[in-house]
């Protein structure tokens, strides 16, 4: 590695590469493996994310734009926080899973009505689940339909709410 | 309240109107379309017990029966958030179109941001900028609960906001809801007229012209700019539109929103004001049970 070489700055939003061979700062994601883990891991289809751009901005922090913009970009925010990389395990945002956590179907674990009000408070549970340990798209029953509470951690058969202080509820 | 009395030429019916700003405002929200219909954030609210009163205008304000609608699973989902009713005016008269780029020049905390971005089915480009550090998180919270993607966060002086970091040299359109005097939010905030003062008026209205002139140097031509303030005060409305008509090249256009509202004026405190501010609207809480605004939509010429 020279000196010259591209490194992340905290500063920019800069655009993922598409695949492994545009890469040009080392440990970032590409847009093919961002794309790759959310329907590996929750089976939400490719297309989802058609109309798309990805942004890195922060070590490891990934961004979801609507459409397209220049990069690099300086500016305070872009679209929604999406995931967080540069990590053993990939985590997605509350924000992120609510959004586009309709489509998963695998890793999806539903609550009752009981259990959502204790994960949106922020409280870790003991729930059987005999799929993956990891993270899981937590949904309940609302309004004729099955929606998305937020990403849970699912691990010694514990279910761990990471609901953000600011996004939980005493419902 | 005495504040409020050189306001009794402009107002009829003054002592409703002072009846009115005494009473505090119902509890309205605003649907986010980006997360559920209408119908959808309706039969969530009917789950948890919360009776809701729907509005001719519009399909996605609702008052509910509740103090604290942050306490409810629509809530949680970022289905409905808490705007009062006259706050959800400009974007509407805005009316941006799926695929267009907007501003929003004064953004935060990100109701009106919020609102923009679901009229435009969250694609497009919604550039929501503040001057306040401290104000863009709850912007940025709010954008992120309620599901936006479409919005790009900067941090200037709205009068000389610079397009520079973008690729594109001119936005479709701008929503500018300028900071002001907050008179009509007396309702939310009994406080507010405490620290009124003439000077306060005079000096944001300088501020108000600053950021409305680069507004429409910003918009295409033929692009539209809607100018609001949650404010009675002559000297932040029709003064802040003369001035703009004076010094750049637009006009000001007609709208229809079906709520009771009063012309803009021509006249106030021996000042007067060009024929066209006629065509800004009026809103007293008295009249529809809301707090106080006050929009203008403006057209760019070339």
């Amino acid at each position: 590695m020279t000196e010259d070489a591209p490194t992340n700055d905290g500063q920019q939003f800069d655009r993922l590469p598409a695949t492994a061979d545009d890469r040009e700062v080392e440990g970032r994601a590409t847009r093919e493996e961002v794309v790759e883990w959310w329907d590996q891991r929750f089976a939400i289809p490719p297309e989802t994310f058609e109309g798309y751009t990805f942004w890195e901005k922060g070590k490891g922090k990934i961004w979801i734009l609507r459409g397209d913009v220049s990069s690099p970009l300086r500016i305070e925010a872009l679209g929604m926080k999406f995931l967080r990389t540069r990590q053993e395990h990939w985590k997605p945002t509350t924000n992120a899973v609510q959004r586009f956590g309709r489509e998963a179907s695998t890793n999806v674990i539903e609550l009752t009505r009981e259990q959502a009000r204790r994960f949106v408070r922020g409280e870790d549970q003991e729930i059987d689940w005999d799929g993956d340990w990891g993270y899981l798209v937590a949904v309940h029953e609302l309004a004729g339909g099955r929606e998305p509470l937020g990403v849970g951690l699912y691990v010694h058969d514990e279910l761990r709410s990471p609901v953000p202080k600011g996004r939980q509820r005493d419902l | 309240m005495e504040k409020l009395e050189r306001y009794e030429p402009l107002v009829e019916d003054f002592d409703a109107f002072l009846d009115a700003c005494q009473r505090p405002l119902p509890s309205v929200v605003r649907v986010n379309t980006i997360k559920a219909t209408p119908e959808r954030a309706k039969a969530a609210l009917d789950e948890d017990g919360i009776d809701w009163t729907g509005r001719e205008w519009s399909d996605t304000v609702l008052e509910l029966d509740t103090d604290n609608p942050g306490s409810t699973w629509a809530s949680y989902h970022g289905w409905i958030h808490g705007q009062e009713e006259v706050s959800a005016i400009p974007a509407e008269v805005l009316a941006p179109e799926s695929g267009e780029r907007v501003w929003d020049a004064c953004a935060a905390p990100g109701s009106k941001t919020t609102q923009l971005a679901a009229l435009m089915d969250d694609a497009g480009l919604v550039v929501a900028n503040d001057n306040n550090l401290g104000r863009l998180s709850a912007l940025r919270f709010n954008t992120e609960r309620l599901g936006v993607t479409n919005t790009a966060v900067t941090n200037s002086d709205s009068r000389n906001f610079s397009l520079k970091p973008f690729d594109f040299d001119a936005f479709d359109k701008a929503l500018v809801d300028v900071p002001c005097s907050c008179e009509g939010t007396i309702r939310k905030n009994p406080t507010t007229l405490d620290e009124w003062s003439i000077d306060h008026v005079r000096s944001i209205a300088g501020v108000q012209k600053g950021i409305l002139r680069r507004a429409v140097q910003a918009t295409r031509e033929g692009g539209t700019v809607v100018y609001s303030t949650c404010t009675f005060a002559p000297e932040e409305n029709e003064a802040v539109l003369d001035y703009a008509l004076e010094t750049e090249d637009c006009r000001l256009v007609e709208f229809d929103i079906p709520l009771d509202s009063r012309p803009g004026v021509t006249e106030f405190d021996g000042e007067s004001y060009h024929e066209s501010v006629r065509k800004a609207r009026r809103f007293y809480p008295h009249h529809n049970d809301t707090g106080g605004f006050f929009c203008a939509k403006l057209e760019v010429e070339g």
